[in-house]
Formats: C-alpha cells, sequence, structure tokens
C-alpha cells in the first residue's frame, strides 16, 4: 500500500519531464521459460533508473528487447515516443544512434584496436554529425572522458578488466547518445575498480546529459547512482522506489536485495 | 525413438542451412557493400592458407609421382607420366585434396572466430551499432572463400605438378622443358574448366558452412569449440556431396 502511494508520488512528480523510454506489459518467454511477465518501465530525461533482480531473472533479456535484439512476445517498447517494434531497419539504426549500450561482457570487438572499435559506430552514422570528415576528435573527447587517451592503439586483449568497461563505455558514448543502458557496470570487477566505474558513470552523466537506465545487483552501485528504482522479481516489477525507501522495507523479498 | 530425433535435427538444421544461404543471396545484392572488409578478408583467408596449400600440393605431386611410377615403367610407359600425373591432379586430386586442407583451415578458423564474437556478444554491438553483422561478417567471408580458394587451388596445382616434375627429373632425366610441354600437350579446357568450376562452389560451401555454425553459435565456450569443429565435419561431407555432383555433372555435359 505504502509503496503504490510511493509510486503515484515519484511519477506526479516527473509527469513533466520529458519521456524518453517507455515499456508497458512486456512478456518474454523461452520454450516454458517465462522470464519477462508483464514488465513496466518509464525513463524521464535526465534520470538515473536503476533495475535489479537476481541472476536469471531477465534483465538482459529485457534490455536487449529495448533495443531491438530480441523480440518481445508481446508488450510495447517506446524510444523517445517511437515504438521500436513498428520501425523498420532504417529507422530503428537511427533510433539506436540515441541510445549507448554497454554491454555485460564489455563485447569490444577483439580482433580491432581501441580506435577502430570507436570508429566503428561512426562508420554508418557520420551523418548524424554535420562535416565529419576526422573522427579522431571525437575519439580523443570519448576516450578523455574516460580517462584513457593513451590506449588509442592497444587491443583489448592488452587492457585490464576495468580499463576494458571505460573503452567499452567510450564506444556507448561516441554517438553523443542520449540515454545509456548500462548492463551490470560492476559485475566481474574488484571493488575498487568498481568505485571508480561508478564515478566515471557520474561524471559521464553530467558531462553528456544523458538518462540512464542501470541493471545491476550491486547494491553500492545502485546506492551511489540511483534516482529511482525497481525491483524485478518473477518477470515484474515487485517494488518500485528510491534507494532508501526499498532499503528500510519491510517486506521480506524486497529485504533479500539489501543484504 | 532416438534415431528418428536424431534424423529430424539433421534435415532441421539442413533447413537452416538452406535458410542461412538464402539469406545471403539476398543480402549479398544489397546496398551498402563492405568492399573494404571483404578485401581484407581475401588477404586474411589467402594468407592463412597459402603455405598449407603449398605444402599439400607439392606433396601429392611428389607422391602421386612416386607411386605410379613403378608401375607404367613394368610396361616401358614411364613416357605417359606428366600427362597422367596432370590429369589427375587437375582434374580431381588437386581440387578435392586442397579443399580439404582449406576446409580444415578456414571453415574451423571462421566457427571459431564468428562462434566466439556471438558468445562475447560482438555480433549483437555491431548490430546496435549501425552495422548490419550478417553483411559485414558473413558475406565478406564467405564471397571471399568463393573467390580465394579457386585461385589457391590453380596454385597448388602448379606446385603439385612441379613436385611430380623434380621426381621425374631426377628418376627419368625428363627437362623442365619437355616435362612441361607434355603436360600442356595432355591438358584440355575440358579438364582444366570443370574442375575450377567447381572450386568456386567448394570455396562457398566451406565458408557457408563456418560461417552457419559461427553465427549461430550457443552461449559458453563450449558452443564455440563445438561449432569450430562441426563446421569442418560438415564442410567436409558437404565437399564430397558438392563433388559428386560436380564430377556427374561434368560426366554429362564433356564425355558424350
Ligand atoms: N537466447 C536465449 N535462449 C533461451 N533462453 C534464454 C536466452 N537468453 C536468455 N535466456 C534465459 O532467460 C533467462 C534470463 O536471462 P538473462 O540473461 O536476462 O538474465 P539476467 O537477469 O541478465 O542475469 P545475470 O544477472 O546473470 O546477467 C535465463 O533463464 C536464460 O536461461
Ligand atoms: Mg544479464
Amino acid at each position: 500500500m505504502n509503496q503504490t502511494q510511493n509510486i503515484l508520488d515519484v511519477t506526479k512528480e516527473q509527469s513533466e519531464k520529458k519521456l524518453m523510454l517507455e515499456i508497458v506489459d512486456l512478456r518474454k518467454s523461452f520454450g516454458n521459460n517465462h522470464v519477462l511477465n508483464g514488465f513496466n518501465l518509464e525513463l524521464f530525461e535526465g534520470e538515473n533508473l536503476v533495475i535489479m533482480g537476481k541472476s536469471g531473472s531477465g534483465k538482459s533479456v529485457m534490455i536487449k528487447c529495448l533495443v531491438g535484439l530480441m523480440q518481445a512476445d508481446s508488450g510495447s517498447i517506446k524510444v523517445m515516443g517511437k515504438d521500436i517494434t513498428k520501425l523498420n531497419r532504417v529507422e530503428l539504426d537511427n533510433i539506436r544512434t540515441e541510445i549507448g549500450f554497454l554491454f555485460q561482457g564489455n563485447a569490444l570487438y577483439d580482433s580491432m584496436t581501441v580506435r577502430e572499435n570507436l570508429e566503428f559506430p561512426l562508420r554508418r552514422h557520420k551523418k548524424k554529425f554535420e562535416n565529419l570528415t576526422d573522427t579522431t576528435p571525437l575519439i580523443t573527447e570519448a576516450l578523455e572522458s574516460v580517462g584513457l587517451a593513451h590506449t588509442v592503439n592497444l587491443m583489448p586483449s592488452e587492457l585490464s578488466g576495468g580499463m576494458k568497461k571505460r573503452i567499452a563505455l567510450a564506444r556507448a558514448l561516441i554517438l553523443k547518445p542520449k540515454i545509456i543502458l548500462y548492463d551490470e557496470p560492476t559485475s566481474g570487477l574488484d571493488p575498487i575498480t568498481s568505485k571508480e566505474i561508478i564515478e566515471l558513470m557520474r561524471r559521464v552523466q553530467k558531462q553528456y546529459k544523458t538518462s540512464s537506465l542501470i541493471i545491476t545487483h550491486d547494491v553500492d552501485c545502485a546506492r551511489v547512482v540511483s534516482e529511482r528504482m525497481i525491483l524485478l522479481v518473477d518477470g515484474t516489477n515487485y517494488a518500485e522506489g528510491t534507494f532508501t525507501e526499498l532499503a528500510s522495507s519491510n517486506d521480506e523479498q524486497v529485504k533479500a536485495f539489501f543484504k | 525413438m532416438q534415431k528418428n530425433s536424431a534424423i529430424k535435427s539433421f534435415f532441421i538444421e539442413i533447413g537452416e542451412l538452406t535458410y542461412f544461404a538464402g539469406r545471403f543471396f539476398k543480402e549479398v545484392f544489397s546496398r551498402p557493400f563492405e568492399f573494404k572488409e571483404l578485401l581484407r578478408q581475401c588477404y586474411s583467408i589467402g594468407n592463412r592458407s597459402i603455405l598449407l596449400v603449398g605444402v599439400t600440393g607439392f606433396i601429392i605431386g611428389l607422391v602421386l609421382t612416386l607411386q605410379t611410377r613403378p608401375t607404367l615403367q613394368e610396361f616401358g610407359a614411364e613416357s605417359w607420366m606428366p600427362s597422367m600425373v596432370s590429369i589427375s591432379i587437375i582434374r580431381e586430386i588437386g581440387p578435392v585434396i586442397i579443399a580439404l586442407t582449406f576446409a580444415g583451415r578456414i571453415a574451423s578458423g571462421i566457427g571459431a572466430e564468428l562462434g566466439s564474437m556471438r558468445v562475447t556478444e560482438q555480433i549483437d554491438a555491431m548490430e546496435v551499432s549501425g552495422t548490419n553483422p550478417f553483411k559485414f561478417l558473413v558475406v565478406t567471408r564467405i564471397l571471399a572463400a568463393t573467390i580465394m580458394l579457386p585461385i589457391l587451388v590453380i596454385f597448388g596445382d602448379a606446385i603439385a605438378l612441379y613436385g611430380s616434375y623434380i621426381i621425374e627429373n631426377a628418376k627419368g632425366d625428363v627437362s623442365f622443358v619437355l616435362y612441361f610441354n607434355k603436360v600442356f600437350k595432355a591438358l584440355e579446357f575440358s579438364d582444366l574448366i570443370p574442375a575450377t568450376i567447381k572450386t568456386f562452389f567448394f570455396g562457398f560451401a566451406i565458408a557457408l558452412v563456418g560461417c552457419f555454425k559461427g553465427y549461430n553459435c550457443k552461449k559458453g565456450t563450449v558452443g564455440v569449440g563445438k561449432a569450430a569443429n562441426s563446421a569442418v565435419v560438415y564442410a567436409s561431407m558437404l565437399l564430397f556431396i558438392l563433388d559428386f555432383i560436380a564430377v556427374f555433372i561434368t560426366d554429362i555435359f564433356f564425355e558424350i
């Protein structure tokens, strides 16, 4: 009851802001494995929304449906007002330039140098920047914002885990997207490197003025970056609210997330 | 029961491979074309297999000549050596054995490469950054192998003939000019052309299977190993089937 009240308050407060992402009643199954059973989400401009859920709860599946990498069984997915399930290839590619995607496993192209990795999104989307003849300034800017300008000619295999994460973030930023999707940005990193990545996410947020959807099961990460949170249990929104609200909840399932 | 499901999954696999090939033909003719990547793949495929093809060709030439020589000698027909060896190499042994070594090298290479790109989400990353991964990865590799295998087979055939000449020269004192004069007298276009045409199909099939296995790789490192391994097995099987069809067709058109 209390939580429903909170949701209402939050929505009222943000109703004037622009809606960047909207998912309504998303469903997705693999055979008999019903992963998402009516998931809803709203992300407003400039907001940091954290989604927490257990391993295997379908967070990555949800985020992949969001960018059209997977087909949802039903439900609507709107990115900046456009329903991505109804777009053709070109329109979909155009809307994807507004979304930066940080993959769970970085997904750096390991046969290419850092520079070529960052240039890759620019191959087809130069038109987003008028009169782009030299990509070097863009690449330098993105690398400097993650503090790794000196690695431009290295191969991904020559980088540490934390560095790879930063390069992947730089690649997600290269097209200056309005929305960034982080799929477990701190998983597999030691606590100190995690802190650095979290710090970096906040800096990037300010510098690029993006709206972010952050998927994580790292409580520290959620505490620092979240403005609002959704807990994903059994394929639906189990609870929503700010970090402090959820962390002080009496519900057993919710408590389990913050142990 | 189990046998039934194995047969069923075999036919499902064939269906999916056909669909994959169909997608290739649909995407190969549509813009944008990835010329730079195609050239890079041609170079990489050629570079990776040229030494192997050279060595294989050389050994085919040596062994074939060494083993045939005593028999021909018995009938006093050593002078037939160059024509006999060249026809068997150009028509059948060269293309098939070189394609098999090529399959071992390239199908598994492509299977492992695309498989690990699939597993580590690099293919998804390409998709979201506006590049069609099927065009960029699959179309370029299949085209490159289709172009490169015929060239490699011609190169390997030449090396094989040279290997055969070395034996002839050592054992029978035949000169270079005499040897290759005999070779070219024996060969006709009806030997060379069907043999070359079929290598295009071999190259296509090898890369197609490698890409199919890698692109549809299942999650996990086990999946990558499986993709690489089954790519070689399927590619070799497909090669023999294609070869049978090619010989059959050649027989109809050239021999009657
Ligand atoms: N391509 C697929 N085919 C079949 N099942 C899949 C596929 N992708 C995901 N699943 C299933 O969907 C469920 C959710 O997977 P997902 O990767 O979204 O989990 P997650 O919440 O991201 O977990 P983690 O925190 O470990 O990354 C799992 O049970 C998984 O087995
Ligand atoms: Mg995940």
